[in-house]
């Protein structure tokens, strides 16, 4: 326990921040190559950091009180710094695929300077922080930090009117989300005196949960489901995806959008587990990601714009994740933390392919592309690689995922779920599928003889990120690989399933969290978990879906053949559709409306 | 009454977001986004306050054992009102480039994003 | 939606989320109560640091590790404004147009007034840690005490004192004085952001350890971000121009 693996921890945080500062002051003196590599060596420092973090945290959490304030008899003024496994896996996440996002960039936006640079390694700073910190107003103030940085990488290309837009509705949504958070956690204050995790949730033991403790847990919480792009919170994300820069949506997608989940979990389990009951929230989560997945995947199918088809993507797979989560059981959680593994490395790898496109040719929009990538074979094979490791083939990381939520799910009742995962999974890596086969195989019939809608969604008219590119570079195609190849890893690798199920029963422990951290109690040892890892019907339900997942695609691409059956769907769609209207009133109607569901759905059962 | 100052700081709040929601002007909505904040803030300092105590900065004329009220929701909420000034001239900026790409600023006539 | 609509949606979830809010309300304990316990601990804190100032206190010393998270908000937001207000392609930058007339009385009173906010604000910040004040509040003062100089003169008298990469320089220092001291305390004495330094006499200039030295760096970075900040919003309405026609001023 002791040792000096919690010097680490400040480390991730701060020296990102420290090597922004001397990017600001000093980036536009500097030549570009070494602005890059300056950048890539921190984000590859901060992985190694990450990676060593990782294996320390086998032996039980690291602890770190900032300022030397050691808990006296369980209270302290200190804000501490805690990791668990699952937080240094996300570190370590969050950090690869920076890395990976700034090697992806060598070429990109001479006329930012070194502020591009900069703002990325602040919102590394951001994530990593908000993975570490034990102090709840700590976990706001890091969220905040995320967002800034966020705002700006989504507004990055100002010439470009839909990113202006989108970063403004963006910045708006998760400010007021974060503002709601605050208030949440002054209420709590107000009642508890504390402000720290451990703290928190020593106070909140055995406390009955009356009006004070749910309207704080549903206030807090909506923060990060706003960030987490849940049902209705999610208006913001298709937005800002629609024009930020490829690099910085694959980071977005990859771990950004997933954090805001490990928020709601971390906060539940830590503070509110012995007070909330869990069946309560089990009720919550599933009735949230529910909704999300199928409206995630649904928008998804009808969208012509590669970016914003893969950012529903995104938001079907995150309220797939939730679902997993929900069952809150070691494997479930571990399940969701796989998933979260492999599918981080496919839509990155999606959205740095579609970001390679836009920068070729011209345009992020499936129509126009059609046929225009004929020739790039590295690409195609690499496109549809992440395309079925999006879908959950095995053996990539998203199937052997799904093959322990399918263990979780069954045991704890609900084997309607399963049919919702394969559904889910095929009908995204179906409409993947199908704009990756237009453009890279020109297969369907030619865009003037095919079905659109093109004053009802966005079209693919963007600026390019970068100047034109004449031949594909090796940064980027390195950077592609490397995550399609990571999400690959993760199902791969002996005995994974079992490392992530005694990860995930370390985070459910959160009263070993508070012990731990106030009065350096010894970890308690975990158990094994025999059925985390491939089961035959978790295979068996990956392959079906990469099966049905080509069967959509076809129906997208020749969608003539079955008119009659897609005419209600299309007719179904129509008004959903109508909903997203990119009008920042809408987006913070419905966000008003969602927090009033999730305070009914937590709170009216205890009544 | 002795929650009207909490009561006050839920209506900031809420008022702020009714601005942003029936808001004609991007900048109006930045703004009003601010009176949000500015609830929050309220909540904070209600929070922190004790009746007749006094500012917790010692010096000659208060002595360390004073009452005094809550430093810490003070300390909270004096960082956030800076950081919110340039939070604010982000999203501000953010405007005049929606400004100068759409020519207006109204949110019902912003129309690059649907579906 | 329409209007009318949105407004529903929103008075429907606002109503559901004041009665909560109101429930909630009623079991806080009363406004103006005197059962604050982190109170008691944070005052005991500042008080065995020896800070006389116990916001300073707790913003520095025992919660710095949120200070230096917001201080880093402000330098990212100063950037990304920084980032976002560049000129775009097909823009350019133009002369400074030298328009408008003021009275000498106007231009006499700023130029008084500049030195004079200035030591107030460097005041504050020193101070910050025995006084109200701090170095946020302090580079708030400086930084829009500089700006008197374009509110009663013009400004060009503002471009002319105000290079705008030194400010640059000046808030990434600030900015980063305050993670060398966090690192340092975590290399001398373990932890992030430890009070390394000699603590002093209670309520003398030298007193509170890192707590001066830290608010000093983060007055540097609020008095660098927001001048770097104003001035490009004043570049981006008085110099940035489209390409072929004269920019509204």
């Amino acid at each position: 326990m002791h040792g000096t693996a919690q010097l680490l921890l400040p480390v991730l945080v701060a020296a990102p921040i420290l090597v922004a500062c001397l990017l600001v002051a000093a980036g536009p003196f500097l030549p570009r190559r070494i602005v890059d590599s300056l950048a890539i060596a921190t984000a590859l420092a901060v992985t190694a950091a990450a990676a060593l973090l990782l294996v320390a945290t086998g032996s039980g959490r690291r602890v770190s009180w900032s300022g030397g304030w050691q808990p006296v008899r369980r209270v302290t003024v200190g804000i501490p710094f805690v990791a668990d496994p699952v937080a240094a896996g996300l570190a370590l996440l969050i950090a690869a695929l920076t890395t990976c996002t700034l090697v992806y960039a060598w070429h990109y936006f001479d006329e930012t300077e070194s502020h591009l640079h900069a703002l990325i390694l602040f919102f590394l700073a951001g994530m990593e922080g908000l993975v570490l910190t034990g102090d709840l107003f700590d976990m706001i103030v890091f969220f905040e930090l995320m967002g800034v940085a966020g705002y700006a990488l989504t507004g990055i290309k100002v010439e470009d009117e839909s990113a202006v837009e989108g970063a403004l509705n963006f910045g708006i949504v998760n400010s007021l989300g974060a503002y709601l958070s605050l208030a949440g956690l002054v209420v709590l204050y107000a009642r508890v005196g504390k402000l720290d995790l451990p703290g928190l949730g020593d106070a909140l033991a055995h406390h009955p949960p009356d009006a004070l403790v749910v309207a704080s847990f549903v206030l807090i919480v909506t923060g990060f489901l706003v960030k987490a792009a849940m049902v209705p919170f999610h208006f913001w994300l298709p937005d800002a995806h629609a024009s930020a820069p490829a690099p910085v949506c694959a980071l977005f997608s990859g771990v950004m959008v997933e954090l805001g989940l490990y928020g709601v979990l971390r906060l539940f389990w830590v503070v509110y587990g012995e007070t909330i009951p869990p069946a309560d929230l089990r009720r919550a989560l599933l009735v949230l990601g529910v909704a999300t997945a199928v409206l995630g995947s649904a928008m998804c199918f009808g969208q012509r714009h590669l970016k914003r088809l893969l950012a529903f993507s995104t938001i079907a797979h995150v309220g797939l994740i939730m679902v997993m989560a929900a069952m809150l059981t070691p494997d479930g959680i571990g399940a969701a933390g796989l998933y979260v593994l492999g599918h981080a490395g496919a839509i990155s790898a999606l959205f740095l392919i579609t970001g390679l496109l836009l920068n070729r040719h011209g345009s992020a929009d499936e129509l126009d592309l059609f046929g225009r990538a004929r020739g790039e074979r590295v690409l195609l094979v690499l496109f549809f690689a992440a395309a079925l490791a999006l879908v959950g083939l095995p053996p990539f990381g998203t199937a052997l995922g799904v093959s322990i939520a399918v263990h979780a799910i069954v045991s704890a009742g609900y084997p309607w779920i399963l049919a919702l995962l394969v559904l889910v999974s095929a009908v995204t890596a179906g409409a993947v599928l199908r704009s990756g086969m237009r453009v890279f195989l020109a297969v369907g019939p030619a865009p003037e003889h095919s079905q659109s809608a093109p004053d009802e969604t966005t079209t693919g008219d963007e600026e390019r990120d970068t100047r034109p590119l004449q031949r594909t570079p090796g940064t980027m195609l390195a950077a592609i690989v490397v995550l399609v190849l990571g999400s690959l890893a993760v199902g791969v690798l002996p005995h994974g399933g079992e490392v992530v199920a005694k990860a995930a029963e370390r985070f459910i422990d959160g009263s070993g969290y508070s012990d731990q951290a106030l009065s350096s109690a010894p970890p308690t040892p975990l158990h094994a978990h025999p059925a985390a890892t491939w089961s035959p019907l978790g295979v068996g339900l990956g392959v079906l879906s990469t099966l049905l997942a080509l069967g959509f695609a076809a129906l997208g691409l020749w969608p003539d053949r079955l008119r009659l059956l897609l005419r209600p769907m299309q007719a179904g769609m129509k008004p959903v559709r109508a909903l997203h209207t990119g009008h920042v009133g809408d987006y913070v109607a419905w966000l008003f409306a969602g927090v009033a569901a999730l305070a009914a759905l937590v709170g009216l059962p205890l009544l | 009454m002795s929650i009207y100052a909490y009561l006050v700081a839920g209506y900031l709040v809420l008022i702020g977001s009714y601005g942003i929601v029936r808001s004609r002007h991007m900048v109006h909505a930045v703004v009003s986004l601010s009176v949000a904040q500015g609830g929050t803030y309220v909540l904070l300092l209600a929070v922190g306050y004790q009746r007749g105590a006094t500012a917790p900065v010692f010096g000659s004329t208060t002595k360390p054992s004073t009452d005094v009220v809550d430093p810490v929701v003070q300390a909270m909420t004096l960082t956030d009102i800076v950081v919110s000034a340039t939070v604010t001239a982000l999203l501000l900026a953010l405007a005049v480039q929606v400004n100068k790409r759409h020519g207006t600023v109204d949110p019902d006539e912003l129309a690059a994003l649907k579906g | 939606m329409t209007r009318r609509t949105r407004l529903v949606v929103f008075l429907v979830g606002a109503g559901c989320v004041t009665a909560m809010f109101v429930l909630a309300v009623l079991g806080m304990p009363e406004f103006g109560g005197s059962h604050h316990v982190y109170r008691d601990l944070a005052v005991h804190a500042a008080v065995k640091h020896r800070t006389a100032n116990v916001v300073s206190s707790v913003n520095f010393d025992q919660r710095a590790v949120d200070t230096f998270g917001e201080e880093t908000i402000l330098i990212t937001s100063v950037v990304a404004a920084a980032v976002l207000l560049r000129p775009a392609k097909g823009e350019t930058e133009r002369r400074i147009p030298q328009t408008g007339r003021n009275l000498a009385g106007t231009r006499l009173l700023g130029y008084v007034l500049v030195p004079i906010t200035a030591i107030v604000g460097l005041d504050l910040v020193i101070h910050g840690h025995v006084t109200p004040g701090g170095g946020f509040q302090g580079g708030i003062v400086l930084a829009t005490g500089l700006h008197l100089l374009y509110v009663t003169g013009s400004y060009p008298a503002l471009d002319r004192l105000r290079p705008i990469a030194a400010f640059d320089v000046t808030d990434a220092l600030g900015a980063a004085t305050f993670g060398a001291v966090g690192l340092a305390g975590l290399g001398f004495a373990g932890s992030f952001l430890t009070n390394v330094m000699p603590w002093g006499t209670f309520g003398q200039l030298f007193s509170g350890g890192t707590v001066p030295v830290l608010n000093v760096a983060v007055g540097l970075e609020v008095f660098g971000g927001i001048v770097v900040l104003l001035a490009k919003f004043l570049e981006q309405d008085i110099t940035v121009a489209s390409s072929g026609k004269e920019g509204e001023s």
